[in-house]
């Protein structure tokens, strides 16, 4: 039986969809069955993220509503055998995803792969709430700032309440996913702190992707920066982060801006 | 950093843009109207089941869409057993 990963946050542009998919590709690359599901109904993008914008034929919604078959909407990755796409629907509105279906489509994904990840909406309204609802673990993407802070907290509070886990009394395992980074203004002190997001939400880290120019390049050739461009800042950041949440006891080390240590260190010879 | 890697740098703001005319152009054209491949789909689907029994599990659908041309491509097997005419069978 696989299991269910839902990358979740409230807050729009934090970098779930970046995140789905380089988390996935780098547990993909492991040889685990990896299936990425795009709950983005009406505003997907993980096609575009992935490559896959092209390839798209049927949905998550033509599934549901038994147009296609499940086999049929699932797109293979170009590059990585391992590795799947359940597109979500452009046109069709919101209300066309169900709990029933989404049920059946999960359990069913849970059969024939190692892990699910789901791509929440942003927001915590129906569509995000049925992102989350099938979840054994959640990724809480955050960024360093006060409203992706206090938007994660409103989500947790969701993931501990309306969960199908939470609800029958199950655990729910959640990690924190910093993401967006900048060393340099966590320097300056003008970043919350690693300490404070986890002081304030006390959920474990599963890892800081610092902010990089690569994740943009990654997303205009639309593939997840894991595959890319393995050996950058960011993508060894969601590398290491996918051990983790495979089980591996790997620390965290925050990241520090080099620029500032070297010109401490210049400045101290220079005076 | 590689002189590669400069030249990547330089070019994935063309292919993104190439990309992005690709896709939009697509959903542009299918906004508000059944698209294109699904009523290939239906109708070739149609035409085969007036001639053979197949099941939805045997049909895999792909395309590729490209800029000035897309494939569509329906593969579908087509079990010896039920090869039998419907007129036949029913
Ligand atoms: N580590 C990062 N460094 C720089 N830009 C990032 C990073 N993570 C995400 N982004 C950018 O932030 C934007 C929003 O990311 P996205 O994954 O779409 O967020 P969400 O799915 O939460 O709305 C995108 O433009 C993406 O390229
Ligand atoms: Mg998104």
């Amino acid at each position: 039986m696989g299991k269910v990963v839902v990358v979740t946050s409230g807050k729009g542009g934090v970098g779930k969809t970046t995140s789905t998919a380089a988390l996935g590709a780098a547990v993909a690359k492991t040889g685990k069955r990896v299936a990425l599901v795009d709950f983005d109904v009406g505003l997907r993008n993980l096609d575009l993220i992935m490559g896959a914008e092209r390839r798209v034929v049927f949905d998550l919604v033509n599934v549901i509503q038994g147009t296609a078959k499940l086999s049929q909407a699932l797109i293979r990755d170009k590059r990585l055998e391992t590795l799947y796409l359940l597109p979500a629907s452009q046109t069709r509105d919101k209300d066309a995803l169900t709990e029933e279906g989404v049920a059946e489509v999960i359990a069913r994904l849970r059969q024939v792969f190692d892990y699910v990840f789901c791509d929440s909406p942003a927001g915590i309204e129906r569509g995000a709430q049925l992102a989350m609802r099938f979840a054994d673990e959640a990724v809480i993407v955050t960024n360093p700032e006060v409203s992706s802070v206090r938007d994660s907290d409103r989500i947790i509070g969701l993931l501990d309440a309306r969960t199908m886990r939470a609800e029958q009394g199950e655990h729910i395992a959640k990690h924190v996913l910093v993401t967006r980074y900048d060393a340099a203004r966590a320097a300056r002190g003008e970043m919350l702190s690693i300490d404070d997001v986890l002081e304030i939400l006390s959920v474990p880290l599963l890892g800081i992707i610092p902010e990089s120019q690569d994740v943009l390049r990654a997303s205009n050739l639309g593939a997840p920066v894991t595959l890319s461009e393995p050996t950058n800042a960011a993508a060894k950041a969601y590398l290491e982060a996918a051990r983790r949440l495979e089980g591996e006891d790997l620390p965290v080390i925050v990241p520090f801006e080099r620029k500032g240590f070297l010109d401490r260190l210049l400045g101290r010879r220079a005076a | 950093m590689s002189i590669l890697d400069l030249f990547k740098r330089r070019t994935s703001a063309p292919v993104a843009r190439e990309r992005l005319q690709v896709l939009l152009a697509y959903e542009r054209r299918s906004r508000g109207q059944p698209d294109l491949v699904s009523v290939l789909r239906e109708e070739i689907l149609a035409v085969i089941a007036k001639h053979v029994q197949i099941d939805q599990d045997y049909i895999q659908v792909s395309m590729d869409r490209g800029e000035t041309m897309s494939t569509l491509e329906i593969d579908i097997q087509i079990p010896n057993k039920s090869a039998v005419p419907l007129a036949m069978a029913g």
